[in-house]
């Protein structure tokens, strides 16, 4: 690792190319003016929601659909509008001054927050549909559409922020809303446990967020992103305390942004997030929360992108998103329960964003985020969906669903092709468009120091990770809707109310891809390109023919060896999946023990013996300071007490007469010697007074 | 109302409590509903004044000293009654009417035993008198004197009315209630810290130019007077008697003895305003008469803070009764305010008094909420408590609440504070050490890690779960009108200014801006 930081330095890409310039952008008139409204809108209605939800007809979930449906119209009348012209749109007002800076709420619309507010807004949208059908039932129905409308309305918040202090307010309502949704379930001690997981590991990672959010503005003087971004464009001769801290600022952001976005070594929280509802899921780890990480990233892209500044922060980047989609990709091999396979899938998936953010492929990164909301959102409520029929969440429960729900198996299977990178699915795009840009990169890479080798590294872990994506698709599409039923449950479709949001989102889950094929559109890369500040961007004109045949084979291999392993007869397939290759399974099979390392390693530690031992010392060692000085001014008052009893008997009676009359107080007090201290030790000050005056 | 301007207005703000008190005393002890609603009105009508001197108060002019007055006092020895607030005092005058009035209300139904409403509503309103005073008085005789009234009526109140409960002192292995043992150490430790703040203050006094006068202490220059071998050590003596107020790490073990013993309104009214009266004492004279030894000894104070912050967070940890847990994350986020306060900038002085106000509302909504409890269960053990959620729905809701706005929570009111400590931390004032600050940056931010578990797991233990099976069959009353009548305006505190920081940072920018510039120069 250290050998790779050092090469560090050599991996700055030339950005020549591509580069969406600030010309011909509107300020979007009345629709940008009003886009307020949309983090406002599910804030009010979360509060809305716990008030008055429980006296509406449907017990709140109408007021959150209906506030879904808002945004999902909103954003795709504002993304029609940007892809119509340009728009690029900031309002701060100023809510209070500290020194000089100001402090200020604010909403931005450009093409990063128009992506997100689509993307929130329509994927939101279907699940919270979908969700009324799941919790249907549920003895917190209401509250648990409060929270989720809080959380939807925090990432809204967080993408809307023209500033780093809105950021970071919308980074932590998204997480403190995460803790309620995922501990929903809270009587079960292993989902508020899961709860706090999430939250502590995330509050880890905004150390990070927090120092490099204080780092970056306070080396420009402002909050604003548009101050920071455009002192960046200036260059490090235009900001040269920016330029300073830099480094240190966008490794702390990344840090920040690895806590949210799940990247190695933070990605513990997410499996452990599955014990929220299925809708909690689907929403969290598709088009919200998970990619808050990468969408800062995309945000603060030119400082990682222009030289002088954090572009040795990308080498850190890149690693850490290789390290990411192959080791968490190679887990979801080994996972019985259907939401953890498609947990360590989004984790992997996040690694490939991650990585083609650190490959200096903006447009890339975030379309594979966009796409990956679609299908990611579908195969977990598909998931729901199966387990909401066979009460189980475990594949080993279920099997040959493909009968019995036929909706949910159709909708599923277009998911896993999309997930899989199967041309022509929306996954394919995105996906091709990073290995593409991970091979342009090696290019860019110095050779001399082994900058390249590193790119190539990566590149070979993501051709390796889009096999292992297709073969455990492969497998969890084999294991729960082929072969024949394993478990003991009736098995029938969901509702309608489930099985249309999955329609719902499997349309786009095909066809969004288009957006961008190589080519022939470019509409994605106009989007989200459309800024007020340039980033500077790679953007694949035409298919990289290399990287398409290596992706496609190692897609079309895994997906079809996943499929002949886990046939479908029922033997086979149990055989086949309880099949256990020594040292590797037990490895995956414990996480790499990465979980244990902490909890063994931090967390049980700090809470027993490093705190019980700061709590001893407060007893035993201050605490003996400080009650021995109190017990030796008690011997030396009991001292004083004696030679005032013989000396001045009648003046101590008529001072004990004094006290008695202050009423019972004293008397219950048990002891009326404080005030002797008291006046001891005023004595004491003046004596010091009066030699400390005299002395100087 | 040239009359009110002209210093009646702040006075009737600090001395309509103590009438009450004495209007009180003065009512026969069976008649509770009648003392009840006095006092209740007493300190209304010094809430409701002190709102109105805010309206009054000059936002454009908030780093002058306004609404005051001057008069001599005991002119033997120059002391005059002189008062006034600025943007600085301002919203920690308001808070402490607040706090007062919501600790009548709160206290209505809710009498700690041995039940005497009479003396301790006494109690609460020469408090009352002795905290609003602290934050007006311009004079250093007035401050001590109002510093010191504070300390009887808390030490009988912890005293009288506290946790029976049996404590057995490591090591010297004597066994007493906590409520002696408590009472006795506050009072001591507390007095100990102001011995050393008279002498400090007599030394100014002798040295300085035969004056109290903060201003002009701060006008004249007195630290020059003093020369600076004796300069240090009156800081030192000043700092000793503020730090053990705040508490300040290693000063602070009476803070977490005091806290659980006390009863639920004394809890309330020393963490939400007594603490502050130490962080106020460093901002009011402490930096702008004492300016040069300020910033000798801000990398000291710095590193206690932050030392504080990782010690109480840790400790916190290490609890099993939820009231003493909330009591030493008062250490933690006290460090915070000294922390934003060593930094000598602006941005965190600005971030200590916001700190301040906020600590005010969360914590002392956070004492609310764990007298209630323990009143219900009858124990404050968090091993027994479990599933409240289930068994009193509001009551955990609104635990779950100000718990997020104790973990800092952006959005919510402990935010401001935590972040824009560390914030000043990056860039503190001219001639301190940026390495040391800015590690003390990272050091304080990863305190808000270990803020957000011991929250958080005292959540799980007391919210979250089924109920105990020793539960089983009990009827527990969920919040009642009193408690909601009292927390209520808390919570919306706590949004309001963290969603509208302009509240309490509208009246301290231009005062701390001022006061910085004053002592430190351009």
């Amino acid at each position: 690792m250290l050998q790779l930081l050092t090469n560090a330095n050599t991996l700055i890409l030339a950005t020549e190319e591509g580069g969406h310039a600030a010309e011909a952008l509107s300020d979007g008139g009345l629709l940008a003016s009003m886009a307020w409204l949309i983090p406002v809108v599910p804030m009010v209605a979360a509060f809305a929601i716990v008030f008055y939800g429980k006296r509406m007809p449907y017990k709140g979930w109408d007021i959150a659909i209906a506030v879904m449906g808002f945004e999902a119209l909103y954003g795709t009348a504002l993304l029609l509008a940007h892809i119509a012209s340009p728009i690029a749109h900031d309002f701060q007002v100023e809510i209070a001054r500290i020194g000089s800076m100001p402090i200020e709420w604010g909403w931005t619309v450009d093409g990063l927050s128009i992506m997100m507010y689509f993307l929130v807004g329509v994927v939101g949208f279907f699940v919270f549909l979908y969700a009324k059908g799941y919790m249907e039932g549920d003895i917190r129905f209401t509250w648990f559409f409060a929270s989720f409308t809080l959380f939807a309305g925090g990432m809204l918040v967080l993408v809307s922020a023209p500033n780093m202090i809105q950021l970071i307010v919308g980074w932590e309502l998204v997480g403190v809303s995460s803790w309620l949704l995922i501990g929903h379930y809270w009587e079960d001690h292993y989902a508020s446990s899961s709860a706090i997981k999430a939250m502590l590991v995330n509050k880890a990672a905004d150390v990070g967020l927090f120092v490099g959010a204080i780092i970056v503005s306070m080396s420009v003087g402002s909050f604003r992103f548009s101050d920071i971004l455009h002192a960046v464009e200036g260059g490090a001769a235009e900001a040269p305390l920016l330029a300073q801290f830099a480094f240190w600022g966008g490794l702390a952001l990344f840090i920040g942004a690895m806590g949210k976005s799940a990247q190695f070594p933070f990605h513990v929280w997410l499996p452990d997030a599955m014990a929220g509802p299925t809708p909690v899921s689907a929403l969290m780890h598709a088009a919200t929360m998970v990619t808050a990480g990468v969408y800062l990233v995309g945000r603060m892209f030119p400082l990682y992108l222009t030289d002088g500044f954090a572009t040795e922060v990308r080498a850190v980047i890149i690693i850490i998103g290789g390290l990411t989609l192959f080791l968490t990709g190679l887990i979801a091999l080994v996972q019985d329960d259907i939401k953890k396979v498609l947990a360590y899938s989004t984790l992997s998936q996040l690694g490939y964003m991650t990585a083609a953010m650190g490959a200096g492929a903006y447009t890339a990164g975030l379309f594979h985020l966009f796409t990956h909301a679609f299908f990611k959102a579908l195969l977990f409520l598909g998931a729901g969906s199966v387990i909401h029929s066979v009460h189980s969440n475990n594949m080993s429960d279920m099997g040959g669903l493909r009968k019995t729900m036929p909706w949910t198996y159709r909708t599923f299977l277009v998911g896993s092709l999309a997930l899989a990178g199967i041309p022509l699915f929306a996954g394919f795009f995105s996906k091709d468009e990073i290995l593409a840009s991970l091979n342009y990169a090696i290019g860019k890479f110095s050779t001399a120091d082994g900058g390249s080798s590193v790119a190539t590294i990566v590149l070979i872990l993501a051709i390796s990770g889009a096999f292992i994506t297709a073969f455990y698709m492969a497998r969890t599409v084999m294991l729960t809707f082929h072969g024949e039923y394993k478990g003991q449950a009736h098995p029938h479709e969901s509702p309608k109310i489930m099985w249309v949001p999955l329609v719902g989102l499997a349309v786009p889950s095909a066809v969004i891809g288009f957006m961008n094929w190589p080519g022939l559109t470019s509409t994605f890369t106009d989007v989200v390109g459309g800024r007020a500040v340039r980033v500077l961007d790679h953007h694949a004109t035409e298919f990289d023919y290399l990287m398409l045949s290596f992706g496609l084979t190692a897609a079309v291999a895994g997906g079809l060896i996943g499929m002949r392993i886990w046939g479908p007869d029922k033997e086979t397939q149990a055989a086949r999946d309880t099949f256990r290759i020594p040292l590797l399974y037990p490895l995956l099979e414990n996480k790499y023990y990465i979980d244990d390392l902490y909890m063994d390693g931090v967390i049980r530690p700090i809470r027993g013996p490093v705190a019980r031992a700061i709590n001893w010392t407060n007893g035993y060692v201050i605490d003996f300071v400080v009650n021995g000085a109190g017990l030796l001014a008690r011997s030396v008052g009991k001292v004083v007490y004696w030679f005032d009893q013989r000396g001045v008997d009648g003046a101590i009676h008529a001072s004990g007469a004094v006290t008695g009359a202050g009423g019972g107080m004293l008397r219950l007090l048990q002891t009326g010697k404080v005030q002797q201290y008291a006046i001891l030790i005023f004595a004491a000050t003046v004596i010091l007074v009066a030699g400390l005056v005299i002395w100087f | 109302m040239e009359w009110f301007e002209s210093g009646w207005g702040l006075s009737l703000v600090v001395f309509l409590p103590l009438i009450g008190a004495l209007v009180v005393l003065a009512i026969p002890k069976a008649e509770e509903e009648t003392q009840k609603w006095t006092a209740l009105l007493f300190a209304g009508a010094s809430f409701v004044l002190s709102v109105l001197l805010a309206l009054r108060f000059d936002f454009g002019e908030a780093g002058t000293l306004q609404l005051g007055t001057n008069v001599d006092w005991i002119t033997a020895i120059n002391s005059n009654f002189h008062i006034g607030i600025d943007g600085i005092s301002l919203p920690l005058v308001v808070l402490s009417t607040f706090i007062t009035f919501l600790s009548i209300i709160y206290s209505w139904e809710h009498w700690p035993e041995p039940h005497n409403p009479k003396a301790f509503l006494v109690l609460i309103l020469i408090l009352a008198t002795g905290m609003a005073g602290t934050f007006v008085a311009l004079d250093l005789i007035l401050f001590f004197v109002f510093f010191e009234v504070v300390l009887l009526p808390m030490y009988f109140m912890i005293g009288i009315w506290g946790d029976r409960n049996e404590v057995t002192l490591p090591v010297f292995n004597i066994t007493t209630q906590m409520r002696l043992y408590a009472a006795i150490k506050f009072f001591l430790f507390t007095l100990f810290g102001s011995a050393f703040m008279l002498l400090g203050f007599l030394v100014l006094y002798f040295k300085g130019g035969r004056t109290f006068d903060m201003l002009e202490l701060a006008a004249n220059g007195a630290e020059g007077m003093l020369g600076s071998g004796l300069a240090v050590w009156v800081f030192a003596a000043l700092a000793l008697g503020f730090a053990v107020k705040v508490p300040m790490f290693p000063f602070h073990t009476w803070l977490p003895d005091a806290h659980t013993a006390a009863p639920t309104v004394g809890s309330v009214l020393l963490a939400a305003i007594m603490l502050k009266l130490g962080t106020y004492a460093f901002v009011r004279i402490a930096i702008p008469i004492l300016p040069e030894q300020s910033q000798n000894w801000a990398p000291v104070i710095a590193i206690l803070a932050v030392i504080g912050i990782i010690y109480a967070s840790l400790a916190c940890l290490a609890q099993t009764d939820m009231k003493r847990l909330i009591a030493f994350s008062s250490v933690g986020h006290m460090g915070f305010v000294m922390l934003g306060i060593a930094t000598m900038t602006p941005i965190g002085i600005n971030a200590a008094i916001i700190g301040m106000v906020a600590h005010g509302v969360i914590t002392g909504l956070l004492f609310f909420l764990a007298g209630s409890m323990s009143h219900r269960y009858h124990t404050r053990e968090m091993a027994r408590l479990g599933g409240n959620q289930k068994l009193m729905p509001i009551m955990g809701a609104i635990l779950g609440f100000t718990a997020m706005a104790s973990l800092g929570l952006p959005g919510l009111a402990g935010f401001w504070g935590e972040f824009m400590a560390l914030l000043a931390a990056f860039s503190p004032a001219a001639g301190l050490s940026t390495t040391l600050f800015r590690t003390l940056m990272v050091i304080g931010a990863v305190g808000t890690v270990l803020a957000a578990g011991y929250l958080l797991w005292m959540l799980q233990k007391v919210n979250f779960g089924d109920p105990k099976d020793e539960w089983a069959g009990h009827e527990f009353h969920d919040v009642d009108i009193f408690e909601k009548m009292a927390w209520v305006p808390l919570i919306i505190a706590i949004i309001a200014i963290g969603v509208f920081p302009r509240i309490v940072f509208g009246a301290t920018n231009d005062a701390v801006i001022k006061l910085v510039t004053s002592a430190f120069g351009g």
